[in-house]
């Protein structure tokens, strides 16, 4: 095993990651804010931290998950799996069950494990003074997410366009806008941008290329993408639809009550 | 120190439970569709160890040191009462948090071969390089101005949906117009420029911001970033693909 090489090389380039954003603060806070940093150790000590829990978290991933994602993104999309015929030219759809149940759930567990979301899970509890749960807002975010990608690989195995799926997800969102309680609205737009990143991304572009690799008359260059930009629409979809729900459940709780 | 150690513990064993789905997914398919021996099976559990110490070092963090930063450093702005060092600085942060993004450097990096493949480029490496640069630059530009626009926003108070709304329309429009090749890549660019550590500072950002300006609500006006960095990128990189 020479993984103490590796684990140097991902903490180089995670310092490498952090450097440029520690030197912007460092620079405007000497030259613009010129005050010092209060408690300047505990910072020091968060972002060393972040720094450590960054690279383990890589180093482990790259250890653990991601060759096991990546080999069983493959094998479950090997047409010898699926048993398509050779020299078939046009996939039935409903081969690839297992691949869109695959995706559904590795797009749901990814996000729940998320560090980015998990910090806006955080943040959002905090401001709202615990009306938003973390652990609903990233539920309702996982369910998105997994949602998005199990369609996504749908449709690279169906071979439709990918605007059209993108340019209707945009229509309801902006519809769901013009009925969500205002509150919502900022968080939900960013829960879409948050829950693709260290964990999610690799994985699902695996699942991604194996499948345009792998499926008739798929090209893995033009339709091996696409599946992020799921990702990260449904999130906003499904944050949106669980407020509306929690509204409408309690709105009519209410009108029970007064009518009782 | 015991109530660090405590919050320690408690941390670890949160961060071990936001792993188990992902175990529970991967042993589930492992052993009952595709049926066959986890290869490496001591790497797996060493693997899965760290990356529970490492979510649980990297949530500690965020609240001593990423969180704190990113609020007093908005509130400093806010009290200086500058507009323009406050919109420089939310450039700086954008671009230089996207500009050596890993992910965006593999994305460019994929970018630029289809657009070799694809004719639009000269398949020579210096070429390849060059359009993978100047890709990057715009994404990194794109992010840096979503962030001035999104603090604008928080100070003048405008609403959030309008904006982004107007983003989707330039977004399907640019997509009409758009060479084939890049739409992929384009709407998969908005996803991974947000990486774990800008995530935090922007969001703290923004929700300092709107605590420290009188008249903003933190829950209405303070997210909302994260969705303009990652709308604006799609359009530059439609448009980066027309232009080059």
């Amino acid at each position: 095993m020479a993984w103490p090489g590796e684990l140097a090389a991902t903490f180089i380039a995670t310092l490498r990651d952090i450097l440029p954003i520690a030197a912007t603060i460092i620079g405007f806070q000497i030259l613009v804010i010129r005050k010092p940093i209060v408690h300047p150790k505990r910072i020091l000590a968060g972002f060393v931290y972040v720094l450590i829990g960054i690279t383990l978290f890589l180093e482990g991933l790259k250890m653990a998950l991601f060759p096991l994602g990546e080999l069983m993104a493959q094998q479950l999309t090997d047409p010898a799996f699926i048993q398509i015929a050779e020299g078939v030219s046009v996939a039935p759809w409903n081969a690839y069950l297992w691949v869109y149940l695959f995706a559904a759930s590795i797009g749901f567990a990814t996000t729940l494990a998320e560090p980015s979301l998990i910090a806006v899970a955080i943040k959002a509890e905090e401001i709202s003074g615990g009306a938003i749960h973390a652990l609903g807002l990233r539920l309702a975010v996982s369910i998105g997410v997994s949602f998005g990608i199990a369609l996504g690989t749908y449709r690279i195995v169906t071979g439709t366009e990918l605007y059209l799926y993108i340019i209707v997800g945009y229509v309801v969102v902006i519809i769901q806008t013009v009925f969500a309680p205002k509150m919502i609205i900022g968080l939900a737009y960013d829960s879409g941008g948050v829950t693709t990143s260290t964990v999610t991304v690799p994985l699902v572009t695996a699942l991604g290329l194996g499948l345009a690799s792998t499926v008739p008359g798929r090209n893995p260059m033009l339709d091996g993408f696409g599946l992020i930009a799921f990702a990260s629409l449904f999130p906003i979809i499904a944050v949106l639809g669980y407020t509306q729900i929690a509204e409408w459940r309690s709105r009519r709780a209410r009108s029970a009550g007064k009518t009782e | 120190m015991t109530p660090i150690r405590n919050r320690f513990i408690r941390q670890l064993f949160a961060s071990t439970l936001d792993l188990l789905p992902i175990i529970a997914v991967v042993l589930i398919f492992q052993i009952l569709v595709v049926r066959q021996p986890i290869p490496d099976v001591l790497n797996l559990v060493a693997g899965t160890l760290l990356v529970i110490l490492g979510l649980t070092l990297f949530v500690q963090g965020l609240e001593l040191g990423l969180f704190p930063i990113g609020e007093t450093m908005a509130h400093a702005f806010a009290r200086k009462g500058s507009v323009l060092w406050l919109l420089i600085f939310a450039f700086s942060l954008g671009f230089a948090t996207t500009v050596a993004e890993p992910a965006l450097i593999a994305v460019a990096g994929e970018a630029a071969k289809i657009a070799a493949q694809g004719g639009m480029i000269e398949a020579s490496d210096e070429a390849r390089a060059s359009y993978a640069l100047g890709l990057r630059l715009t994404v990194a530009f794109s992010v840096g101005l979503a962030i001035v626009i999104g603090v604008l926003r928080i100070i003048r108070g405008w609403p959030l949906h309008y904006l982004i709304i107007s983003g989707y329309c330039g977004i399907v429009l640019m997509t009409l117009f758009a060479p084939e090749e890049i739409i992929g890549i384009a709407y998969d660019s908005g996803g991974v420029t947000t990486s774990t550590i800008t995530v935090p500072l922007v969001t703290a950002l923004g929700v300092g911001l709107a605590t420290s300006i009188k008249g903003r609500n933190a829950m209405v006006d303070g997210f909302g970033l994260i969705a303009f960095a990652s709308l604006t990128p799609m359009i530059f990189v439609m448009a980066y693909g027309m232009f080059i």
